[in-house]
């Protein structure tokens, strides 16, 4: 056995933590029987025939041990933080690469194929992705706090983010925003991700309900910032809520005037037509009355301008940056709703359109999305407190619910299994997040930890967007259960990911 | 426990994972929504149909029966190797027709699973025992029965109107009553009694396992529901008049309707040309032929054509007359070739002049008419002519004309009778006089009127003043018909006024050849009848023939309105057509002297000169 510098150390069977090998062989064996599950209706036989996906699978379980072992007992751990940067660079190439020279699947251009076997380097961008982050935040002197570090970190992020959203997997992309929680273990402020959070509260509040709502949620919250930092919070429950909800109802209200207004002007063109006629000409822009003109944006705006010089004068006087910042957040916000409601009404186009307000779960497809969601829960809902037993689901099997094998594998478990099936899973689950956490904070070495919060991060994500899509809790996003969903490269990605983590943790433990 | 970010992050995964479980709990142990939906997923029904009702005529004979055929169904997945000639030889179909049923099943082979698909429809008894002899040669084909129309009486496919599947359209109308696969009577008295004729649908519950194999009835059955039959109804058509009637117009086009005038109860009513009843019980295969067909087989000429009545209306114009008191039964006017108003002429044909109101009736002399149409508009009691016309309009809407009149016959049409509102729109106001609209006295100009008002005329003449709506059902066990086709609907014109018109009818028909009488050749002997001839003019070629009568005068059985497309004179065509069948109703039987009428009319082929849009 070669071991990096040729010590010894503690043997195998004392520094492998062997509850997260366990917990990897659990989820992935659940995953292999689930497969079978889901296909062996339309593709009878057994469950190691090569020819169905369960048999499939099989072998991408043995070869993901094969990486497993590798990663265990052949290659050295201590080269991971020397070879993270070409590796990040070199999986970067081949993400901008595949957009060229990939195959199109589904409408999005992120898989290679050679031959029958094909490979989505997105899914291996989470691992390179999570070693550069650790190598570079592991380096003496790197204080997130200070702009260039900030920037830095958050460009390696970015970048194959991007990418991966020109290769239209959305989804994907959308998992790197995990890796906002393990810049905040690595001492980034709360505020930001409260801002960023905001950002994106207001980003789907202002598409799926209305700039005016998302304007509302906005004042609501800044003022109660402010009214919290200067412990007035009983102001707020006096002043501003009443203000907010008498808010809210300023639509409506302006709405019933112009219904009450409106049969005068539809009487005064129904002479000489038909009512038919009248009625389609009163939708017109000229017909309607100049009370519907006022959009209720405005007048929210307008009181919130009226408070604006109060508090900013207030704000001044006291010297009290934390409500200058506020507001400075606030106008921000409002920005940001404007410019949002411009970029997707007048500057996008409408495929582009499309394709967000399906991801938002806006637009309800009945022979897409909304029916995969629907005919999920159907199948989950089916399985009750102990479900059907194995292999005797009938909504999986049947080929109701789509993608059952990949995306919706978690039907599988909740209709056969049952509750406590699939809460037992999410536990696992749970387990492994945990565990992983808590190694990685026993860890001596700023590289193993920060690695490890990063493969967190990219299990917790998946696991709460795949499982919460298949519950109607999110949107549909098609990015697979960690270990459990079909797939030879999104396990192989996976098994890496944490084998990685436990070899680096081991060869910690060697020595102390 | 400190509150250090690891913690917190901790209790984020930890709440994420609570809430992710409490959602599953919810779905899973609390909402049954989601086992029902999935229930519903496994169960499967299939439907048994309902053999829909009988339609009688009002004698008890069967107008619409049932009879067996066959659907040849397909299970792809049982399917295997068969010899596909044979099987097209003993189905009579071609080679091309099944390789391309079978391609399309595979294609769909994912969706249809372990179902069963109708690859053939309404296989006859006959073609069907062929296939069954051989049918163990064919694993995955078999027949299932069902039952379709018979028609033992050609009763016209206008009348008793089609059965076919439903589409989405009709399901979306009908909102809950229909699913894909079922059949509803889209016209005439199908369509008129579809929710008698129905019946209701029952079915068969199954469950499928996880392999979508049928695996077991549900519940050993006790679920299941049994197929209701349709209610049997009874129609006030008489089936041998309704055939007989239906041979008389054969090869010609237009309308011929007959009621009887003490109930309202329609007796027959022909649309030629119409459907072949052969034709209506696999309409869908043959509904392309018969939709473009020139002659339009699929439009009731009896209650959907807007026709000029011609001068079958005088008989309104002369009541009306009567009751405003601008004629009465000894007026007498002259005819000299017409009636003269400036440089114009209203023409007419030649007879003795000058002529009172009967006789105006038995001549049809169009000049006396004219006479009344002026001073009816001219009547001094009224204060304009507009309100003069609009009285008019009035009079002859309580005739019910220009107006549906309400029968139970689907699709009927309500024409139209001009009013002072509509002249005034086409002439402009004051832009108009009684000379303007002349040809209103002779039935001609902007009058639309359906054969069915028509024949509802002469029952209203035939009860000297009242008319029941006319209806096509009878009261019958399982049906009651609305009370409303069991009222009377008295007219505007006093009852003492109908018997002068009577008589000048009765002496159009019964004052022998050369007398003037228009309609003499309507006579028989011995059956009183009462008629009055019309010739439409037609502005796109040959005359309509138009004729309306009753018999026996006093006491009738049967009102008679037969309309023929450009037929010329009233006499020629529609007059003999309508007391032929007259004589058959009363007689029953052709006398012989008038067997060579009969076979002229039999014979008969007008199609020739109907102006058609090929």
């Amino acid at each position: 056995m070669r071991d990096a510098g040729g010590h010894r150390g503690r043997s195998i069977a004392k520094t492998i933590d062997w509850s997260l090998v366990i917990c990897w062989l659990l989820l992935i064996l659940i995953g292999w029987a689930n497969i079978y599950a889901s296909v062996h209706a339309s593709e009878p036989g057994s469950i190691f025939d090569f020819a169905s996906r369960s048999g499939k699978q099989f072998v991408w379980m043995m070869t993901a041990m094969g990486i497993a072992g590798l990663i265990l007992f052949v290659i050295p751990p201590r080269i991971y933080e020397g070879a993270a940067l070409p590796i990040y660079l070199g999986v970067i190439v081949l993400l901008v690469a595949v957009i060229f020279l990939g195959i199109e699947v589904k409408g999005s251009r992120s898989w290679f194929a050679f031959g029958p076997v094909r490979f989505q380097p997105a899914e291996i961008s989470k691992i390179s992705t999570s070693l550069m982050l650790a190598a570079v935040m592991s380096q003496l002197g790197y204080r997130i706090g200070r702009m260039k570090d900030f920037i830095v970190t958050a460009l390696i992020i970015i970048v194959p983010m991007l990418i991966i959203v020109g290769q239209s997997e959305t989804g994907s992309a959308l998992v790197y925003v995990g890796f906002i929680f393990m810049l905040y273990r690595e001492g980034l402020s709360g505020w930001l991700i409260f801002i960023a959070g905001m950002a994106i509260l207001l980003f789907i509040l202002t598409l799926t309900a209305s700039p005016f709502v998302a304007a509302l949620v906005l004042a609501g919250i800044t003022s109660l910032c402010i009214c919290l930092y200067s412990g007035r919070f009983r102001w707020w429950l006096i002043i501003c809520v009443p203000l907010i909800v008498l808010m809210a109802f300023v639509p409506s209200i302006l709405e019933s005037i112009a219904a009450g207004m409106m049969p005068a002007s539809a009487e005064a063109a129904a002479e000489g037509v038909d009512a038919a006629e009248a009625a389609a000409s009163a939708e017109g822009v000229a017909e309607l009355p100049w009370i519907s003109k006022i959009k209720p944006l405005y007048i929210l705006l307008g009181f919130c301008g009226i408070a604006l010089p109060f508090v900013t004068f207030h704000a001044f006087r006291e010297r009290n940056m934390f409500t200058q910042l506020s507001l400075l957040s606030f106008i921000a916000g409002v920005a940001l709703i404007f410019s949002v409601d411009f970029l997707f009404n007048d500057v996008l186009q409408d495929h582009q359109r499309k394709r967000i307000e399906v991801l938002l779960g806006m637009k309800e497809d009945p022979a897409g999305v909304g029916y995969n969601v629907n005919q999920s829960m159907i199948a989950i809902g089916s399985g009750g407190l102990f479900g059907k037993g194995y292999l005797n689901g009938t909504q999986t099997t049947y080929g109701f619910v789509p993608e059952q094998s990949t995306d919706f594998i978690f039907c599988t478990v909740g209709e056969e299994w049952g509750f406590v099936g699939s809460a037992a899973v999410i536990l696992l689950y749970v387990f492994l997040i945990w565990r992983i956490i808590k190694n990685a904070e026993r860890s001596r070495e700023n590289f193993t930890r920060i690695y490890g919060y990063c493969v967190a991060c990219c299990i917790f994500m998946h696991l709460f967007i795949n499982i919460g899509m298949t519950i109607g809790i999110m949107p549909v996003i098609g990015i697979p259960l960690p270990f459990v969903s079909y797939g030879g490269s999104s396990l192989w990605a996976f098994t890496a990911l944490l084998f990685i983590f436990i070899a680096l943790n081991r060869n910690e433990r060697k020595y102390f | 426990m400190k509150l250090n970010r690891e913690n917190k992050l901790l209790i984020g995964l930890c709440t994420a994972a609570a809430i992710l479980i409490a959602k599953l709990f919810s779905i899973q142990i609390i909402d049954d929504k989601y086992k029902l939906s999935a229930e519903n997923n496994t169960m499967v029904y299939s439907t048994i149909y309902p053999t829909r009702g009988i339609i009688h005529d009002r004698n008890g004979n069967i107008l619409v029966g049932n009879k067996v055929a066959y659907d040849l169904l397909v299970t792809p997945k049982e399917v295997e190797q068969f010899d596909t000639l044979a099987l097209c030889e003993v189905l009579d179909i071609t080679p091309e027709f099944v390789r391309e049923k079978m391609q399309e099943y595979y294609r769909n082979r994912r969706r249809i699973g372990y179902q069963s698909v109708v690859m053939i429809k309404q296989i006859p008894p006959e073609t069907y025992m062929k296939f069954a002899e051989v049918a163990y040669k064919f694993p995955g084909f078999r027949g299932q029965a069902r039952s379709i129309r018979e028609y033992p009486f050609n009763a016209g496919g206008n009348l008793l109107g089609y059965v076919s599947e439903v589409n989405a359209r009709y399901i979306e109308n009908h909102p809950g009553e229909y699913k894909s696969g079922d059949y509803a009577g889209m016209t005439g008295i199908e369509a008129a009694r579809e929710k008698e004729l129905r019946g209701e649908k029952g079915y068969n519950i199954w469950l499928r396992n996880s392999r979508n194999k049928i695996e077991s009835r549900y519940r050993d059955g006790e679920m299941d529901k049994e197929a209701i039959p349709g209610d049997d109804i009874m129609t006030t058509i008489d089936a041998k008049l309704q055939h007989y009637g239906q041979q008389l117009m054969n090869n010609k086009v237009g309308s011929l309707v007959a009621i009887e005038p003490a109930t309202g109860e329609i007796l027959t009513l022909v649309s030629s040309p119409g459907i072949d009843v052969d034709k209506l019980a696999n309409i869908g295969q043959h509904y392309k032929e018969i939709s473009s067909d020139p002659y339009k087989p699929m439009f009731n000429r009896a209650v959907q054509a807007p026709y000029p009545p011609g001068s079958v209306f005088k008989l309104v114009n002369g009541l009306i007359g009567l009751q405003e008191g601008v004629v009465s039964t000894g007026t007498l006017y002259p005819c000299s070739m017409g009636y003269h108003f400036g440089r114009n002429k209203l023409g007419c044909h030649a007879h003795k002049s000058p002529i009172n109101f009967e006789e105006s009736i038995m001549m049809s002399c169009n000049a006396y008419y004219c006479y009344i149409l002026r001073d009816l508009l001219e009547n001094p009691k009224y204060g304009s002519i507009d309100e003069a016309m609009d009285k008019w309009n009035e009079y002859v809407k309580s005739f019910g004309f220009g107006q549906k009149l309400g029968s139970d016959f689907p699709s009927e049409l309500g024409g139209f009778i001009p009013d002072s509102k509509y002249y005034n729109k086409v002439y402009r106001k004051g832009g108009w006089k009684a000379t303007t609209v002349i040809s209103l006295s002779i039935g001609q100009g902007e009058i639309g009127c359906t054969p069915l008002h028509l024949a509802n005329l002469c029952a209203t003449i035939a009860n000297r003043g009242f008319y029941y709506t006319p209806h096509i059902i009878k009261d019958s066990e399982n049906v009651t018909i609305d009370p409303k086709y069991k009222e009377r609907h008295y007219t505007m014109v006093d009852t003492t006024h109908f018997p002068k018109v009577v008589g000048g009818m009765y002496r159009a028909v019964n004052s022998g050849f050369g007398s003037g009488g228009t309609a003499s050749i309507a006579a028989v002997e011995g059956l009183d009848i009462c008629g009055k001839t019309g010739t439409a003019q037609n502005p796109h070629g040959h005359d309509h023939s138009v004729f309306i009568c009753f018999a026996p005068k006093d006491n009738p059985q049967i009102a008679v309105a037969a309309y023929v497309e450009n037929g010329g004179f009233g006499a020629t065509w529609a007059a003999p057509i309508a007391s032929l069948l007259t004589e058959m109703y009363l007689n029953g039987e052709i006398k012989k002297e008038r067997k060579p009428l009969e076979d002229r009319i039999l014979n008969g082929n007008l199609l020739d000169r109907v102006r058609v849009r090929k």
